[in-house]
């Protein structure tokens, strides 16, 4: 079946990502689920400059930059600014790299999820500091190479669980999204537009400079991501309720890792290892998506604290 | 309406009579009771403002950066370490050409830890872009931050309005509370020049290449001068909806003046009864106290020090390595023009140590008996 994508584009042509660039694909269907009543708030990143040098913007939405560590609370503060002066109908939306997420960012991040601000917090994660040239963060998958976990000393640490931290937030709404899957990444986006809250969305963003691969496989090495089970398509709401929103064919890791420079290295042993974590991780998951029928009573705490007009929420007023 | 407040409630009764929209902060000695009591008047309702609970001071800042940039009027305030840590944000928020206003309650730096006041938190952020004010009592507190926001909604940057911690924050003192409506016709509503609109798109802070980055600073550096005269305008038309004025510096039996007394804060209030001391005897002594550190009123300063025959600049505050930090300003403004005054500079009441009568008359003394300063940096009171 052909998927007919919105014919709304809100990125212009002629932005400078590079190409291939599996962040700038993604900001055009975040754009096209969320439409033209939105803000886009981007802490330093790859897409401090994708958006445009001074004074040109490659979007036809309002973009604020801010500093690294504060896209979610910058998000905030905007909302709560439009609000205060009666504006409701505009959502925001941050737009963070792995950095400014799992690093840097994850205190002010965490802040606005245990407090449940309503914004729209977009990770586009490339595993590593891109745009300051490749750089290891905790995003960063084991055994990788970058810039500063060089040969022979790879990187020696899993990838630091992102959705979860998250989900302990239990906010309302986190989704990963690939941008290899169009279909899942705009219901997902549509489905985030609806919720009031923190809705937490999370992009495996394929990165040829960084990753080491011709650009044109950018989008073939996404579905190898998902299809391997290494970035499974997920959501997870009020943080207990998990569902799969797509069955990958569980090809051999070995698939996407070989396309690879930054896996250049690895030897048999390795990518065994590699599988066994994939595998282990997977059946984690499943278990938490098995086990979704059984919280429904949780659920309807949190979305009774959520929707209760009695309460007040922050934002709303 | 009179009431006996301290000088943080001041602060909320200034926050709140300014109709600020959100306020966003992060607990803090000595600052701590403007959180408290701001939570108590939008609990009630008396302020209607969003006020974000954040998790830093970092947060704080970065919330009404965002607030601000959506065109609505913010409001934070802070002390020492959380001054230090917005550092960043503050840079931004000025950069930005927000007009935020923020009180920072004066506290002094650790380590070691101490919650005592002086001014080396707000004055280490002397760089970052922002007008800054200090207060000798309460009711300047409150009147400052009301004309902070005209001042800043005007030049387009942000102002900081500093008291000294627990000599002001703690104290209660008798403080013309004004009326809502008085105030609403003094400081209307804010209507920001440029804000985030989705029917006006525009990208807001993007890079800038080196071509055109210097062009920015200048206009910058243009705004900060035309705070000066702004804030002139605005103390005057203060003084005639509400019969109070402070302008920018105030000048105490400073015309005549063998040794004139330089003092910000609350060391003003007791430098007045000690130049009343002196004057008694029929010693010339005078008084120049600084309100406005940021811009430096350096013309108006220049041109009453020049009648002086000697200064006696009081800091409460170390540039470690240099001098204290406004007598490093009142140096470079008689310096450029080469003039004859001797300036005297003394170091008194750091980490809240008191600065009573007898330590200005100290200084007052060390200075008559001197021609010229024995070194930059005079300490007063620190134990052998």
């Amino acid at each position: 079946m052909r998927y007919e994508l919105p014919k709304e584009e809100l990125l212009y042509s002629g932005h400078i990502g590079c190409p291939g660039c599996g962040a700038s694909l993604a900001m055009r269907y975040a754009l096209q689920a969320l439409g033209k009543k939105t803000m886009v708030v981007i802490p330093a990143c790859c897409w401090s400059t994708v958006a445009g040098f001074f004074p040109s913007s490659s979007l036809k939405v309002p973009i604020l930059h801010c500093l690294f560590e504060t896209g979610a609370i910058s998000a905030s503060g905007v909302k709560k600014g439009l609000v205060a002066r009666g504006i409701e109908d505009v959502q925001v939306m941050a737009w963070a790299g792995d950095g400014g997420t799992f690093d840097i960012g994850l205190q002010s991040l965490s802040g606005c999820a245990e407090r449940n601000d309503d914004i729209i917090y977009v990770c586009y994660d490339n595993e590593a500091y891109m745009n300051t040239g490749i750089q290891r963060s905790s995003a960063t998958p084991i055994m990788s190479w970058t810039s500063t976990t060089p040969n022979p000393a790879f990187n020696d640490t899993p990838k630091k669980d992102i959705m979860e931290i998250l989900a302990a937030h239990r906010i309302p709404y986190a989704a990963t999204v690939s941008p290899a899957y169009p279909e899942d990444f705009l219901e997902k986006m549509r489905k985030a537009k609806n919720i009031r809250g923190l809705r937490f969305i999370h992009i495996l963003s394929s990165c040829p400079p960084g990753w080491k691969f011709s650009s044109e496989n950018s989008l073939k090495i996404s579905r190898l991501a998902v299809e391997t089970k290494t970035f499974p398509l997920y959501e997870i709401e009020n943080g207990r309720k998990y569902t799969l929103t797509h069955m990958p064919k569980g090809l051999p890791v070995g698939e996407y890792l070989k396309l690879q420079g930054r896996f250049s290295h690895l030897g048999p042993e390795q990518i065994r290892a590699i599988q066994r974590n994939v595998d282990e991780e997977w059946g984690f998951l499943m278990e938490k998506v098995r086990r979704k029928g059984k919280t429904g009573a949780r659920d309807g705490v949190r979305r009774k604290r959520i929707q209760d007009p009695g309460i007040r929420i922050q934002g709303k007023r | 309406m009179e009431r006996v407040i301290s000088g943080n409630e001041a602060v909320a009764y200034g926050a709140m009579l300014s109709r600020v929209q959100v306020v966003s902060a992060y607990p803090i000695s000595p600052q701590t009771t403007i959180v408290e009591t701001l939570s108590d008047f939008c609990a009630s309702g008396r302020l209607k403002a969003d006020f974000v609970k954040v998790e830093s001071e970092h947060s704080a800042m970065a919330c009404i950066v965002g607030a601000a940039s959506a065109g609505a009027r913010v409001f934070t305030a802070t002390s020492a370490q959380g001054l230090a840590l917005m550092h960043e944000v503050l840079h931004w928020a000025a950069g930005a050409r927000l007009p935020i206003v923020i009180v920072n309650v004066n506290r002094a730096m650790a380590a070691p830890w101490t919650m005592w006041c002086d001014q080396s938190d707000s004055l280490a952020q002397r760089d970052t872009g922002w007008l800054q004010f200090y207060c000798e009592d309460n009711q300047e507190v409150l009147d400052s931050i009301i004309m902070a926001y005209r001042i800043s909604e005007k030049v387009l940057l942000p102002a900081m309005v500093c008291l000294d911690g627990f000599i002001l924050s703690h104290t209660y003192e008798q403080v013309e509370i004004p009326g809502i409506e008085e105030v609403d016709r003094y400081l209307p509503s804010y209507v920001a020049q440029l804000k985030l609109d989705v029917d006006d798109p525009h990208n807001f802070h993007s890079a800038m290449p080196p071509d055109v980055y210097m062009e920015q600073r200048v206009k910058f550096q243009e705004a900060m001068e035309e705070a000066k005269g702004v804030a002139k305008r605005v103390d005057e038309e203060f003084g005639r909806a509400f019969g109070r004025r402070y302008g920018i510096m105030e000048e105490y039996f400073a015309e005549d003046a063998d040794v004139l007394l330089v003092t910000s804060g609350t060391i003003t209030g007791t430098a007045r009864g000690v130049v009343d001391d002196y004057r008694k005897k029929g010693e010339k002594v005078g008084l120049l106290k600084m309100k406005m550190f940021r811009p430096f009123p350096t013309e108006d300063v220049r041109r009453v020090l020049q009648k002086a025959k000697k200064v006696a600049v009081v800091d409460r505050n170390i540039s470690f390595g240099a001098t204290g930090i406004f007598a490093q300003e009142i140096r470079s403004v008689l310096h450029r023009h080469g003039e004859g005054t001797s300036v005297f500079g003394f170091i008194a009441g750091l980490g809240g140590r008191d600065v009573t009568p007898s330590v200005l008359q100290q200084i007052v003394e060390i200075t008559k008996g001197k021609e010229a300063p024995s070194g930059d940096v005079v300490w007063i009171g620190a134990k052998k």
